[in-house]
């Protein structure tokens, strides 16, 4: 910590409050039937988008999931330009055509959230195999859930990975929730970091801790980045909300909720932040503020951004 | 011109493409060293070296995933599936992300992959190394399919396919890999979505695809002796298929005789023969006839009983005679 100054600090703040407001606007105009489709958000996980992506350029490539908002704002996208596609705007960068579950960016190297569990991991490769052969000193990195990890292609990828030495980092979100499923049934082990041994890769598991995850995520890219080959960094958090919003999660125990709403990354690195006197009540209730407004603009322009005009179906299926 | 077999038309398209453009790699198992089980890539990675011949694990999901992530960012892969069988095993890479990544995030992305893959029975492999299953991605939007028929088609086509900046999936015929043809010594390439008339005819059309193609010259040749004149029209792309010069024959014979080797259920030889009904049933003096293999898996003992030959498109030919409206 000691080797971060009071902005950098203040920024990251910014950064995970921003996805955790966004995460909790959508729910509200969601429910409210503004946006179609499903939203699955990440609250309570906002830590690991932004440690990991700090570590990044806009250059460099990410892979992510159904639940990618938090990934998609970490990686750089602008707030209007998010909602416009979740609101399934033309303006929005797929102009309107992913929406939440599949939203890309190829200006700042998102190569679209996935509707398939385990679907990004081999594109992640895949960016990483076309860093290498450019040489063009950019690096993947692939967010996925541990559910994804009993799909073939988590497995396929890291050997593909290992045996190609490609610049790729997985890291997986380990919320212990594979949609409906706890961990207990769908896994024989604790950690999914023990997997990344069977394929010789560095595999590490640590707590859902902003510091933890900037230092490990930081060692992971600067190998991936220097030819030393890909790893797998597992970050063991707790899932607050349901699989999608509106998921009644009959099929969770009300204390399971309750442990999981009780573990907050952010508030705890905003108390890591008061401790040493980086910030103060107000400067933090400040930047909340700050971002609200942001959001609610954003919200706005969605909102007033104009439908894909039905004539548009049929373009562009082939160059 | 000089002469070549139809595997060697893929290794020249392949090897000419790769000397064009630095982009092109190849991905696949056994594509290296051994030069791909069918021979398709021997020499090249003496000729490029390993980081454009990339051998892979045996992961079909796992490289095809990386193809198509490899294309978004601006390499063209060639992904050799060794049997088609074995696309059952990457079908999300395909269907799900390849076929849609362009559109679905609003024409952002350029997505030029191959997938190059031996489809067919004729080696007595059995029920999961023999079917054709093309009809399956030309169900696909975003996926282009094209089935050769011919060594100068197969080398003209796979180069067009490598510069497309769309998925094409370039099924081959095993039974043809060996077929011996004449192609141009200098450079050619053969468009994408464009049929050809592999032989021409006033009586019946018969539209062919890949294998059935040879089969039916077979069979014009016995009808030609009764002086039944058959034009043979080989889609040789089956999304998008050329309409417009099939329903051109059609327009001349007014019969239409379907065949392919893939099970005739839902098969292409179903779309084709739907779309001149619904289109152009003015111009059909008879019902159209499908020509394809039973609905059943390709069985190891029977195969012969199984595949569709020329015996099979004289019958379909005679049937569409019988009948007019």
């Amino acid at each position: 910590m000691a080797t971060f100054n009071r902005d950098q600090l203040v920024e990251f703040y910014t950064r995970m409050i921003r996805i955790r407001m966004v995460e909790e606007k959508l729910m509200e105009v969601f429910s409210n039937g503004e946006i179609p489709g499903f939203i699955h958000v990440c609250i309570g996980q906002e830590a690991t988008p932004v440690a990991v992506c700090s570590h990044l350029d806009a250059t460099d490539y990410m892979a992510n999931t159904h639940r990618g908002h938090g990934h998609a704002l970490a990686k750089g996208i602008r707030a209007t330009d998010f909602m416009a596609e979740l609101f399934g705007r033309k303006n929005g960068p797929c102009r309107g055509r992913s929406g939440s579950m599949h939203l890309a960016d190829p200006d700042l190297g998102i190569l679209g959230a996935n509707g398939i569990v385990g679907g990004g991991i081999p594109i992640a490769c895949g960016a990483a195999l076309s860093a290498k052969y450019f040489k063009n000193n950019r690096v993947a990195v692939c967010f996925f859930g541990e559910g994804a990890t009993g799909e073939g292609t988590f497995h396929e990828s890291l050997n593909l990975a290992a045996v190609l030495n490609l610049p790729v980092v997985f890291i997986c979100e380990n919320n212990q929730w594979a949609e409906f499923t706890p961990q207990t049934v769908h896994m024989g082990i604790r950690d999914v970091a023990e997997r990344a041994a069977a394929y010789g890769i560095p595999g590490v598991a640590i707590p859902n801790d902003f510091f933890r995850i900037h230092e490990e995520a930081g060692k992971s890219i600067a190998t991936a980045r220097t030819g030393g080959g890909p790893s797998l960094i597992e970050v063991q958090s707790l899932r607050w909300h349901g699989h999608f919003v509106g998921d009644a999660q009959k099929y969770r125990n009300p204390e399971n909720i309750e442990t999981a709403m009780s573990a907050d990354c952010i508030a705890d690195f905003l108390q890591r932040l008061y401790a040493d006197n980086h910030i103060t009540h107000e400067e933090a209730e400040g930047i909340r503020k700050q971002v609200q407004e942001e959001i609610l603009s954003a919200v706005e322009y969605a909102r007033n951004s104009p439908l894909p005009d039905p004539s548009e179906l049929l373009e562009e299926l082939w160059v | 011109m000089k002469e070549i077999r139809y595997i060697g038309g893929i290794k020249e398209a392949i090897r000419e493409e790769m000397e064009r453009d630095s982009r092109v790699v190849l991905i696949g198992e056994d594509v290296g060293k051994p030069g791909g089980s069918f021979g398709a890539s021997r020499g090249l990675i003496e000729q490029f070296g390993p980081d454009r011949v990339i051998d892979t694990p045996i992961s079909e999901a796992g490289f095809m995933g990386m193809a198509a992530g490899a294309a978004a960012c601006g390499m063209r892969p060639v992904v050799e599936i060794m049997f088609m069988d074995f696309m059952t095993v990457c079908m999300d890479g395909v269907v799900n992300q390849i076929a849609k990544m362009r559109y679905m995030f609003g024409s952002r992305f350029s997505m030029p992959i191959v997938i190059r893959t031996p489809c067919g029975g004729g080696l007595n492999a059995g029920p999961q190394h023999s079917q054709c299953l093309e009809a399956w991605f030309a169900h696909v939007p975003g996926l282009k399919v094209v089935m050769p028929s011919t060594p100068y088609d197969v080398k003209g086509i796979m180069k067009s396919a490598i510069r497309d900046d769309n998925p094409v999936i370039v099924v081959e015929n095993k039974a043809l890999h060996a077929l011996k043809g004449s192609i141009p010594e200098e450079e050619y390439v053969i468009p994408l979505g464009r049929a050809d008339i592999k032989r021409t005819g006033s009586d019946v059309t018969v539209v062919a695809t890949s294998r059935m193609v040879h089969e039916s010259l077979k069979a014009a040749e016995i009808l030609s002796a009764e002086n039944i004149q058959v034009e043979i029209i080989d889609p040789v792309t089956i999304s998008p298929w050329d309409k417009d010069r099939v329903f051109q024959s059609i327009a001349k014979t007014h019969r239409l005789v379907v065949a392919h080797e893939a099970v005739k259920q839902c098969g292409i030889g179903a779309e084709i023969s739907a779309v001149v009904a619904e289109e152009l049933m003015d111009e059909l003096d008879a019902p159209i006839v499908r020509v394809g293999a039973p609905f059943v898996p390709v069985p190891f003992s029977l195969e012969q009983a199984y595949l569709p030959n020329a015996k099979d498109v004289v019958a379909g030919v005679r049937k569409v005679l019988e009948k007019t409206f």
